[in-house]
């Protein structure tokens, strides 16, 4: 069985990031960029199931500028065989990146996709479910547990109220949530051998999918700040404040 | 147009949820529309015909949705779709699910996670964590949206009486099945809808420094209980206690951030808090730069002495 995974090169998520003075976006020059924990996480479970015998082949993808080619070279480092780019010059939108997996999956031809909940610089959540529509595939979301058995793969989500068991048809998509592994570092030796393993590259004039967003970003604009607080001394001060000063206890 | 508001329920009755969604779907304007997607699902749709400002209610029970499965929603949704200029739903794990399959079975982006409304076709949301905030333009022609609901004001559940109409089911896909699910049982408020919150991190150590430090606080103070991912993680409490960038987003009356760092990704979730109580030990952590109060110190010996406090 072919599994495929998809990253996305992001804002690293401990830099604390800045909106350029115009207002057309965030600042990504000169930024600490790293994969998007929660492709990471995809990348780790896509091994894993490498390793136990499940899949025999991994396959990573990204869009993206020249540089997520790095990101695909960290997914190789920790395992992938081979990768995939699409080379772009603007970011594609959730919808236009799914066409383009879509695309690729039709060659591809996975029994499992597996990618992020959401990247961490958009939010959007998005990505995972627009290409199991697509496909027609089915789905399991926020993913805590993935296990592969006769066809079907079983997946545990983390769901609002606790935890969701669901059994679905393969071929499907599966999008990570945080508890579903811990990722490992590259080692050295296969950090060396991930630079020659092969990547791929298709346009998307290749892959006949238009881009063209349908989402205009107007403009990005700061958080309201929260007023700085005080440091009480004790708890009567604490229970005095609370009660008296902003009124939300009795 | 009209606007859809599709109904967040457990089939007997709705969740708050959608009572904030219908706020932001009223802020367009437009004759709305509820959808009750369910199994056995009468009661959460004469709920929904009596919130006050709704048109109509569309009603589709089926064993079909009695889980809420992605593939079936998405399916039933996008089938009515083309009704309706707007389609909204609550940003929880189960909108979050099935919304961008509908969109991208009708074609179209969705906007997720809104937190404002400037026109019929721009919206506010926050990206990076809520340390940005992007204004988008919708062109598609239908606009799926996903609600942040902290930030909406709920409609008043009563005061409407709409028409209920039912609607045929879209089917079973029979891609997926629902085999269990474990869900938290408490009897205190629901995370997302509760005034107070106490909320702890690593610092409370395991799972019983959540029992004896956290639960006779939030007892006291009839409070829901939060958690940082770190405390999660660890095991201390399960995973739906989780506030943050990738958990839950709360904005409570109150929120009492105890043994709690404040790394970005929990602030995320917490920020909008009207109040924040923040006590650690390290006075440098960044909790206390969004904390209105603080006190630093053990946790071990301030919450006791706070629970003994409050409400006395």
């Amino acid at each position: 069985m072919k599994i495929l995974v998809t990253v996305k090169r992001v804002i690293d998520f401990n830099v604390k990031i800045r909106i350029k003075p115009d207002g057309s976006g965030v600042e990504t020059a000169n930024v600490k960029m790293a994969m998007n924990p929660f492709d990471e996480i995809a990348v780790e479970e896509a091994v894993r199931l490498k390793e136990k015998g499940v899949a025999t082949e991994t396959v990573v993808v990204s869009l993206g500028s020249t540089q997520a080619q790095e990101t695909l070279r960290t997914a190789m480092a920790m395992g992938i065989d081979r990768a995939i780019h699409v080379p772009l010059d603007t970011e594609a939108q959730s919808l236009g990146v799914a066409k383009i997996l879509a695309k690729i999956i039709e060659k591809e031809k996975p029994a499992l996709v597996i990618m992020g909940k959401q990247a961490i610089d958009n939010d959007s959540s998005q990505t995972g479910p627009m290409l199991a529509a697509l496909l027609g595939w089915p789905q399991g979301t926020f993913a805590s547990k993935v296990a592969v058995a006769d066809g079907k793969v079983t997946v545990t989500r983390e769901v609002d109220g606790g935890l969701e068991t669901l059994e679905l048809k393969l071929p499907a998509v599966v999008t990570t949530d945080l508890r579903l592994n811990e990722p490992r570092y590259a080692a050295l030796p296969n950090i060396m051998k991930a630079k020659k393993k092969p990547i791929e590259s298709f346009t998307p004039d290749q892959l006949g999918v238009d881009l063209a967003p349908t989402v205009m970003l107007l403009k990005v604009s700061e958080p309201a700040k929260r007023k700085s607080g005080i440091k009480v001394a004790d708890v009567a001060a604490l229970v005095d404040k609370l009660k008296n000063e902003a009124k939300v206890i009795s | 147009m009209a606007t859809l508001v599709i109904a967040e329920h457990d089939h007997k009755s709705l969740k708050p949820a959608t009572l904030n969604t219908l706020g932001a779907a009223a802020k367009l304007g437009q004759p709305i529309t509820v959808l009750v997607a369910g199994y056995q699902c009468e009661a959460a749709a004469k709920a929904a015909a009596t919130i006050s400002g709704v048109a109509e209610v569309l009603q589709a029970d089926d064993t079909a949705y009695h889980y809420f499965l992605a593939e079936n929603m998405a399916t039933l949704v996008a089938k009515i779709a083309p009704g309706y200029s707007h389609i909204l739903v609550p940003a929880t794990t189960t909108g979050r699910n099935f919304m961008p399959r509908a969109a991208a079975l009708c074609g179209c982006a969705q906007i997720s996670d809104i937190i404002g409304v400037e026109s019929a076709d721009t919206f506010r949301r926050p990206i990076y964590a809520g340390n940005a905030i992007a204004t988008v333009q919708a062109k598609d022609k239908i606009k799926f949206i996903t609600v942040r609901t902290t930030v909406f004001d709920p409609v008043p559940a009563i005061g409407g009486n709409a028409a209920i109409r039912k609607i045929d089911s879209a089917g079973d896909s029979g891609l997926s099945k629902f085999i269990n699910q474990e869900l938290s049982k408490s009897e205190r408020p629901e995370l997302t809808a509760a005034r107070i919150i106490v909320s702890g991190g690593r610092a409370l150590g395991s799972a019983d420094g959540f029992k004896q430090i956290i639960e006779p606080l939030a007892d006291k103070l009839h409070a829901a209980i939060g958690a940082s991912r770190a405390a999660v993680d660890a095991g201390y409490v399960p995973n739906d206690y989780q506030v943050g960038q990738t958990g839950k987003v709360v904005a409570p009356d109150l929120y009492i951030a105890i043994g709690i760092s404040g790394a970005i990704q929990h602030l995320a979730g917490m920020k909008d808090s009207k109040v924040i109580v923040a006590i650690n030990k390290d006075a440098d952590a960044p909790i206390f730069q969004v904390a209105d109060y603080g006190l630093v110190g053990d946790l071990f010996q301030i919450v006791p002495e706070l629970t003994k406090a409050v409400g006395s």
